[in-house]
């Protein structure tokens, strides 16, 4: 069988000693950052990653060459090259495992950046939670200064960038490129409108090129290899690879990299070796709190930026959660949704009350409340929201809420109509039963009930008090005879 | 430590430094040593990659097998942490995983002193920049 992986940004995890730079010299290490320095200039460095059509890895797919070439145009006597190691998104560590297989292939990104974008100084923003990554970093950033890949007078070319770190208290919105910038100015972490885009006027004012450590990873190849081999892997507009942390119901749980273009299929069932034993494919979850759930219909698309979003997902930085039959789609979108109310910074309304608002009316449907008038309150709700937002959070906030809608829709319809949560995850729209043909009587249940909602007398069939049930399922549990049952 | 003042200098010690390391897995070389690597990103330590590694490392030196047991970052199978990967001078690299304490004696006694594959080995199933 063909190896449907191909590890580019990952070529070194796993492989080198994290903190040993002669690991990573032995495997071209620097050698990208000399080449530059020596052989190529600023513009015709911007020129290979532009050709490259290496787009941004952290979610927004902007491409990279550009960016650089835009913060390299502005005039200014100080720039900044900034890596945004915020990973933010529950179930996703693509980012963490670089840096900790990897830093130096971050650091000799940011210098290449450095020169092309004519910044001398690197910030790498990163999350307090990652505390290896932080000291692998640090060694990282020692030897590099030590060996002379940072600092002044770099491979004695006169280059000069230096790096230094920045920590981020885990908020998730300090991933989205300006509160970041804000947050490292010691300032509120909350975005700001774009233009201006930090490319223009960033970190304190000045042009600052944000780029995500994927991103970074991959440059250094790029520059050795020619644009011409990275170009000629994946799709259309989106070339190279992409990082997934593979997460859910599935066999293999693990990062894996594969070339843009691959099909979910190929991802959940080739190298994820497909579902748990037992579990059945409902829905896979891509791009985080900002990203849909996709169906069985979508497995066939050939994943890449602009695939993703036409069905309704999107990239996002690279979580990839599998589902199966006992994931329940309104709970799912609520689980999502209640993390963006938790992390909105709350500066702009639709996000921070129309989130809210969207969250209660899934409240209101897994508790049995809802309506049909409410699921088009959401609809609507949604699209207000992704409308006006101010920032990339709020903007896509509501996306895992459209996709379950428009993919899962029967789910939703049966919470409203029937009050019913077929997957039994909405413990209100669920009601144990005995059957009295099966049961003969034991009293099991009814002594294993914590609040005796079971009567009935001993071998005569037993009855459960719905108003007193509090859905533990202590009782099915211990039943012998399978004669309890959930409507 | 040296400070690299020219690309050429880079270029030395890069070739040096790969030669060097294709010197140990090569079958021929007399000094080549079994080397094992530890996957010890946060997911290895936290499933307990850290006793594996120190254990092989007291064994390998108490049992009198000469072999390099370093470090390294992720290999990207969570679902089976922790992994460590050996590699038997002029053999390819084998991963291992769910290696626990035990697991990693019979990879010393069955695979490193017989050859005898061990249950367990994660196929490696990823083309690399070299070989795309």
């Amino acid at each position: 069988m063909a190896k449907k992986q191909l590890r580019i940004a990952l070529r070194n995890c796993g492989v080198i000693d994290p903190e040993k730079i002669e690991d990573y010299i032995g495997r071209d290490g620097y050698m990208a950052l000399g080449k530059v320095l020596t052989e190529l200039s600023p513009e015709a460095t911007i020129e290979i990653i532009k050709k490259s059509g290496l787009r941004g890895r952290g979610g927004g797919g902007f491409p990279t060459g550009l960016k650089w070439e835009i913060t390299r145009k502005v005039e200014s006597t100080q720039k900044y090259v900034v890596c945004n190691a915020d990973e933010g998104d529950p179930g996703a560590f693509m980012d963490r495992s670089v840096l900790e297989g990897d830093p130096h292939s971050v650091l000799e990104a940011m210098a290449i950046n450095g020169y092309c974008t004519g910044a001398d100084k690197g910030l790498i923003y990163i999350r307090a939670e990652y505390p290896l990554a932080v000291e692998r970093l640090k060694i990282a950033m020692k030897q590099a200064l030590e060996w002379g890949f940072l600092g002044d007078n770099i491979l004695g070319t006169g280059f000069k960038f230096n790096i230094e770190i920045r920590y981020g208290a885990g908020a998730f919105v300090c991933g989205e490129e300006t509160a970041l910038i804000h947050s490292m100015e010691g300032l509120r972490g909350e975005p700001t409108v774009k233009p201006p885009f930090p490319s223009e006027e960033g970190y304190l004012g000045k042009p600052t090129n944000v780029n995500n450590v994927e991103t970074y990873a991959n440059v250094p190849v790029i520059i050795l290899k020619g644009w011409e081999w990275f170009s000629k892997i994946g799709t259309g507009k989106s070339k190279g690879t992409k990082v997934f942390a593979l997460a859910g119901k599935i066999r293999n749980v693990g990062l894996i990299e594969v070339p843009m273009g691959t099909t979910l299929r190929e991802v959940i069932y080739e190298i994820g070796g497909g579902l748990q034993e037992g579990a059945v494919f409902k829905a896979v979850q891509t791009g985080g709190p900002s990203g849909g759930c996709l169906m069985t219909k979508h497995l066939d698309i050939p994943i890449d930026y602009d695939n993703l979003i036409a069905a309704g997902s999107m990239m996002g930085s690279g979580g990839m959660i599998v589902m199966d039959d006992s994931n329940c789609m309104v709970s799912i979108a609520k689980f999502y949704l209640d993390f963006t109310v938790e992390e909105s910074c709350g500066k702009c309304s639709p996000c921070r009350i129309g989130n809210k608002r969207l969250s209660e009316l899934l409240e209101k449907i897994t508790k049995g409340d809802g309506t049909l008038e409410d699921l088009d309150k959401l609809r609507n709700l949604s699209t207000v929201i992704k409308d006006t937002s101010l920032c990339g959070l709020g903007q896509t906030s509501p996306n895992p809420v459209l996709s379950t809608i428009e993919n899962f829709y029967d789910e939703y319809y049966e919470h409203v109509t029937a009050k019913k949560c077929r997957s039994g995850v909405c413990k209100s729209l669920m009601m144990y039963i005995i059957d009295a043909e099966k049961c003969i009587g034991c009293t099991l249940c009814a002594r294993n009930c914590p609040v005796n909602a079971i009567t009935g007398e001993r071998k005569q069939a037993h009855t459960i008090d719905p108003e007193k049930c509090i859905k533990c399922g202590a009782c099915m549990e211990k039943c012998k005879f399978g004669a309890i049952f959930i409507n | 430590m040296t400070r690299i003042t020219s690309l050429k200098e880079l270029t030395n010690l890069r070739d040096e430094l790969r030669t060097r390391s294709l010197a140990r897995s090569e079958k021929t070389n007399p000094g080549s040593i079994i080397q094992v690597k530890v996957a010890m990103a946060t997911c290895g330590i936290a499933s307990g990659a850290r006793p594996v590694m120190d254990y092989l490392k007291e064994e390998l030196e108490k049992r009198n097998i000469p072999a390099l047991v370093t470090q390294t970052g992720c290999m990207c199978y969570c679902y089976a942490e922790p992994t460590v990967e050996v590699t038997i001078p002029g053999k390819e690299p084998v991963t291992f995983g769910f290696v626990n304490t035990k697991k990693a004696d019979e990879i010393i006694e069955k695979y490193i002193r017989k050859g005898e594959l061990v249950e367990g080995i994660i196929p490696a199933d990823y083309e690399t920049i070299d070989s795309k």
